[in-house]
């Protein structure tokens, strides 16, 4: 029918008919996808005011002063400059990339070498999951409570043990030396049993034939691991590292609650200090431009990752 | 089966009613009154958990209703009272309350940013406004001489103590330190009792360490910020004093505990469980450390600020909406007098108090000025059920120590001092000179940027 009718209707000739073919078709599309476009609304709208606006107008704050009550001020990049005239800001930004850096070695490796472990138990698996996955479920303020407990230098969980085992003890996140370590034990014992199951998931994905080959050829098991389970998880362990170092670099929780930024910004983030500048300072310019100093650093990052490991493809 | 039409129209109820849901999100906060009414909100309502005083509050406001049948309060039980995270998106969304509660500390920047109203007006309607303490209200002054506000309660910080190990340690409880030497002294007795029990705890994160810097620079005659308040004022003697008491006591003597980073919510457990002999803190510590703590009043005294130079005084009070009509001003200065600024009734009530079993006889809060301060005094003799004997040191200081305000942009000071405390507090060979030159060049950045 509709070549019967195509055939029969007049050559399609001049500006005018081509313009009525579009806008017919773009009637057309509208009509069919109705339906979806109202389904999305709701959530367009909530999307528009709640993310999309306050990252524009957090752009237009980085550039102001404001007290959102009184007359806004446009100060140009004054907000910028202060943040570079700050002594906290550089200390922010050293320690975030410390604790990054502390972050991928300890919480990208330990999750996948338990992982691999979990992958080859033979009884009692799912009650290990579930042991390694319990941390998640535990609120993140609750679990920096309890560490902090665990880090008390008195009569804390690890230097009690540590005085019964006679060995040294430690002052944790008391001491400017060991702090961001300290915190960074934390994080990962709290985010590990996501990040364990979904290299699970990976590894399962894995042909079993793969494995057996690689015996036959009499590889041991970290002969497997290298040339086998590597290679072939390669693709999550690149997009959680991504995913892992654009979290870790907003680390708030664990400074916030248990050092305070302490002792002397050994642990202030760039995150805690954005907080500070918002709800201690109550310069909300200087909060907004420390944030998308973060925001472009992030997505520079991120472009840049996703680019090097396609090319890499 | 749906068709498309109902799918269509399944979508639309969808996004009109997601839209109507963030139409309805944004109320307005209307408080006009007709007819000679006036409805005004009132905010710090005490919270469920407490159910003693938000039943009296309650009260009192029906109470004051019946006697000014043309007033509508209603109160607002939003906690913490005045949580500074909020307080300015609540100016800026319209929802702050008609009468708002306020921290001392708050006060100059709220009259900077235009965000209280003019009540010099009204001011003078207040009765017995001149037995008000003028060092008190006068925190409710702005630059220009006006009154934006009028106080609730006034504190002056102090030195707590746990007087059973005063005793066990050899010390005489009704003798608290007056001096930093003697603090330093009783701490290293204290803590070598033995059985994890710290001498003396200070704080030095969550801006709660630069608060106690600036209360012991003050009782060592120093000042936080210059006279213009443009500039820091601590790198100085007075400032390294505090700094190298504090260094000797935490190192030198290992009294201090090696738990450090302490704010008020690790040092009341401390000291309700008997586990701290002592720490800086205001008289509204006491009842904080029983009731919720496990303290007694009949274990716990309070002497006066070591050093004895000066004192640092805090406190709250109400201020009043910018966009408040005159009516609504008088009748919260009305509800205010009546509940806040009359002895005898609203929160000077010590026989409704009493009879309760809330804590009667604690040295502040003390607002009042002659004769009213000494009636004031009498009642709460007369209705006493708390040791006032264990307060006697710091209340007879206290008629003779200078009290001084807090800096201004307290907050913003107390967090760059955090800092310098946690510097000396955590790190054995903190070098002192170095820490407040750091500090005070940041204060110096930070004042220059308001």
């Amino acid at each position: 029918m509709s070549v019967a009718t195509s055939v029969a209707a007049p050559p399609a000739s001049g500006t005018a008919a081509r313009t009525n073919n579009r806008g017919g078709r773009l009637r057309r599309k509208i009509s069919d996808n109705l339906t979806a476009y109202l389904m999305m609304a709701g959530g367009l709208i909530c999307f528009a005011l709640f993310s999309w606006y306050p990252i524009v107008r957090a752009f237009l704050l980085a550039f102001q002063k404001t007290n959102f009550v009184g007359v806004s001020h446009w100060v140009g990049w004054n907000n910028f400059r202060q943040l570079f005239g700050d002594p906290e800001f550089a200390a922010a930004w050293r320690n975030t990339f410390e604790f990054t850096g502390f972050a991928l070695l300890v919480g990208f490796a330990i999750p996948f070498v338990l992982a691999v472990v979990l992958n080859e138990m033979r009884h009692a698996k799912s009650l290990f999951r579930l042991l390694v996955y319990l941390p998640v479920m535990v609120p993140p303020v609750v679990t920096a409570i309890l560490w902090k407990w665990f880090y008390d230098p008195g009569q804390g969980l690890f230097n009690e043990v540590l005085r019964a085992l006679h060995l040294p003890t430690s002052s944790w996140v008391y001491s400017t030396g060991t702090a961001v370590i300290s915190l960074v034990l934390v994080s990962t014992w709290s985010n590990m049993g996501s990040t364990v199951l979904v290299y699970l998931a990976a590894l399962q994905g894995i042909p079993a034939d793969l494995y057996e080959a690689a015996e036959l050829d009499g590889a041991n098991i970290f002969q497997r691991v290298r040339h086998v389970t590597v290679p072939q998880t390669r693709y999550v362990l690149l997009m959680l590292m991504l995913l892992q170092i654009v979290a870790t670099m907003q680390v708030f929780t664990e400074p916030f609650i248990i050092t305070g930024g302490g002792p002397q910004d050994a642990t202030i983030s760039v995150l805690y200090l954005i907080y500070k500048y918002a709800f201690v300072y109550f310069n909300y310019g200087g909060a907004c431009a420390l944030s998308i100093m973060l925001f472009v650093f992030l997505g520079i990052f991120s472009a840049f990752y996703l680019r090097l490991t396609r090319t890499n493809d | 089966m749906r068709t498309p039409t109902t799918r269509r129209l399944a979508a639309l109820a969808l996004a009109a009613g997601s839209t109507l849901g963030l139409v309805a999100c944004s109320s307005s906060n209307d408080s006009s009154g007709s007819n000679g009414d006036v409805s005004i909100t009132v905010n710090c309502w005490p919270p469920t958990s407490d159910p003693i005083d938000r039943k009296n509050f309650s009260d009192d406001i029906a109470s004051f209703e019946k006697i000014h049948p043309n007033i509508h309060i209603t109160p607002k039980d939003e906690y913490p009272c005045d949580d500074p995270k909020t307080f300015q998106a609540k100016l800026a969304g319209g929802q702050m309350e008609n009468v708002f509660y306020v921290y001392y500390t708050d006060i100059a920047s709220v009259v900077a940013n235009g965000q209280a109203a003019d009540i010099s007006d009204y001011v003078k309607d207040v009765k017995g406004l001149s037995d008000i303490q003028p060092s008190t209200l006068s925190v409710f002054k702005g630059p220009d001489g006006k009154y934006y506000g009028l106080p609730r309660t006034n504190y002056s910080m102090g030195l707590i103590y746990n007087r059973a190990l005063f005793t066990q340690a050899g010390l005489d409880p009704n003798k608290p330190p007056t001096t930093w030497a003697d603090v330093q002294a009783d701490a290293k007795k204290i803590s070598a009792l033995g059985n994890g029990v710290v001498g003396y705890a200070d704080y030095s994160s969550g801006n709660q360490g630069g608060w106690h810097y600036t209360a012991e620079i003050y009782s060592q005659g120093g000042s936080m910020v210059t006279a213009d308040g443009k500039h820091a004022n601590f790198d100085n003697a007075q400032g390294k004093a505090v700094l190298q008491n504090l260094q000797q006591m935490r190192w030198t003597d290992n009294s201090m505990g090696s738990k450090q980073l302490l704010t008020q919510t690790d040092v009341l457990p401390m000291m309700g469980s008997g586990k701290l002999g002592m720490y800086i803190a205001a008289p509204d510590n006491l009842p904080i450390l029983v009731k919720q703590y496990g303290g007694s009043y009949e274990n716990l005294g309070i002497g006066p600020m070591p050093g004895d130079k000066s004192t640092l005084l805090g406190g709250d009070g109400y201020m009043f909406n910018v966009k408040d009509t005159p009516a609504q001003i008088q009748a919260g200065i009305q509800w205010l007098q009546y509940e806040e600024l009359t002895p005898g009734q609203g929160q000077f009530n010590y026989q409704r108090a009493a009879s309760e079993k809330s804590p009667v006889g604690l040295p502040e809060p003390d607002l009042w000025n002659g004769s009213t301060a000494d009636a004031d005094a009498q009642a709460k003799t007369k209705y006493a059920n708390v040791p006032q004997e264990n307060y006697s040191a710091f209340e007879s200081a206290m008629k003779t120590m200078p009290g001084k305000i807090e800096p201004p942009d307290a907050q913003q000071i107390y967090s760059v001092l955090d800092n310098v405390m946690s510097g000396v507090l955590t790190n054995q060979n903190a070098n002192i000179d170095s820490l407040l030159s750091d500090a005070s060049a940041k204060v110096d950045n930070l004042l220059a940027n308001q």
